[in-house]
């Protein structure tokens, strides 16, 4: 599992505009790089990020091996109803990871 | 012949005269130099890619290496109150070794002797992880040498070893830091090197780094041969460079570009 820091306001009033900032540990190995023996290194990349607000995309960004290590992303949303955020990141060998957030619309 | 090779013998003597040490009242860190983009990225605490070591660390503080030893907590307790202070201080004098000793070489040493764990790696995700962690608790707290006799050798050591000239450049740390610091190097601003937010997640190594760590990209800068990781030569100049930096105030984890 790789460490993510998320930040999502606890509150918000409806309609109001909301800013999410996720952070996740991850090498992003362009596939590029020859490493100590030489050898170009296999490529490990995140390459897909979806933001879903009660199942409902709100956000989608593709990554790049020219995208660097331990990608930052933040964006914003409008909060309509008190629901969970959920946060996937999809790479190579198989790597996923969700985590989730709760907003809550007063 | 005489009186034509006075002139440049003045200059040479010139040119290799190094400044004196930067007055208390001009220290600055490279946080000030750097562009606002990165300074937002350190002070942001959802933004500073450091805080995922950090996390880390905190982990290590709480978890018990092994069932019938003690965690880090289980003796220092909540590290923002027991560790806070610490990391300022250090180098620090070891009596066990009857030597310096850095905060990385610290939390080893605690390891081998209260938690039987073997040593963790420098550069290790785990040491840096830990160093980050009780680092952190003392920021913003201004950096303050130990006043103890018994340090007065590194002192003389890492002071030596930042004025000397080294590698096929013949350059030394104070040739840059000292005499042209605020100046450019090619295009890249000569900062007064100040150690204040160690470990720092480096934009360029794409991940959190020791001062040992920068202090070797300097040295093969210098087309010198870096000494070896936890070298009791890189602890006295670390000793020396936070007697330099004092008292400018902690930033671990800083972003440095």
């Amino acid at each position: 599992m790789a460490r993510t820091l998320i930040s999502v306001p606890k509150t918000a009033e409806a309609g109001e505009i909301v800013t999410i900032k996720t952070l996740i540990s991850h090498p992003m190995e362009t596939g590029f790089r020859p490493g100590a023996d030489g050898r170009i290194m296999a490529r490990d990349i995140i390459t897909d990020f979806t933001c879903l607000y009660d199942g409902e995309e709100v956000f989608r960004a593709e990554t790049f091996p020219a995208t660097a290590a331990n990608p930052y992303l933040t964006f914003t949303t409008r909060a309509t109803r008190t629901g969970t955020l959920s946060f996937i990141w999809r790479g190579d060998n198989g790597f996923e990871q969700t985590e989730t957030a709760t907003l809550t619309v007063t | 012949m005489r009186g034509r090779s006075a002139p440049v013998l003045g200059l040479l003597l010139a040119w290799s005269a190094t400044a004196a040490e930067i007055p208390v009242s001009e220290r600055r860190s490279g946080f000030d130099a750097m562009s606002p983009d990165i300074q937002a990225m350190q002070q942001d605490e959802m933004a500073n890619p450091g805080l995922l070591w950090l996390q880390d660390g905190a982990d290590l503080w709480g978890k018990a290496p092994s069932p019938d030893r003690p965690a880090c907590a289980g003796c220092h307790g909540e590290a923002g109150a027991s560790m806070r202070g610490v990391a300022v201080r250090y180098p620090v004098y070891d009596a066990a070794t009857a030597a310096p000793i850095d905060l990385e070489g610290r939390i080893n040493a605690c390891r081998a002797r209260h938690q039987g764990a073997a040593p963790f790696p420098r550069e290790s995700r785990e040491l840096l992880g830990l160093t980050t962690y009780v680092a952190a608790q003392s920021r913003g707290l201004p950096i303050a040498p130990p006043d103890d006799p018994r340090l007065a050798s590194a002192r003389a050591v890492g002071k030596a070893l930042f004025t000397q000239r080294m590698g096929q450049l013949g350059l030394s740390c104070a040739a840059c830091h000292d005499d042209h610091a605020g100046r450019r190097l090619g295009a890249a601003l000569i900062p007064q090197g100040h150690p204040t937010g160690y470990p720092l997640y480096r934009l360029e190594w794409q991940g959190v780094g020791s001062v040992q760590r920068r202090l070797r990209n300097c040295m093969t800068g210098m087309r010198a041969e870096p000494f070896a990781n936890g070298a009791p030569e890189f602890v006295a100049l670390e000793r020396y460079l936070m007697d330099r930096a004092s008292p400018l105030p902690l930033e671990t984890p800083a972003v440095r570009p």
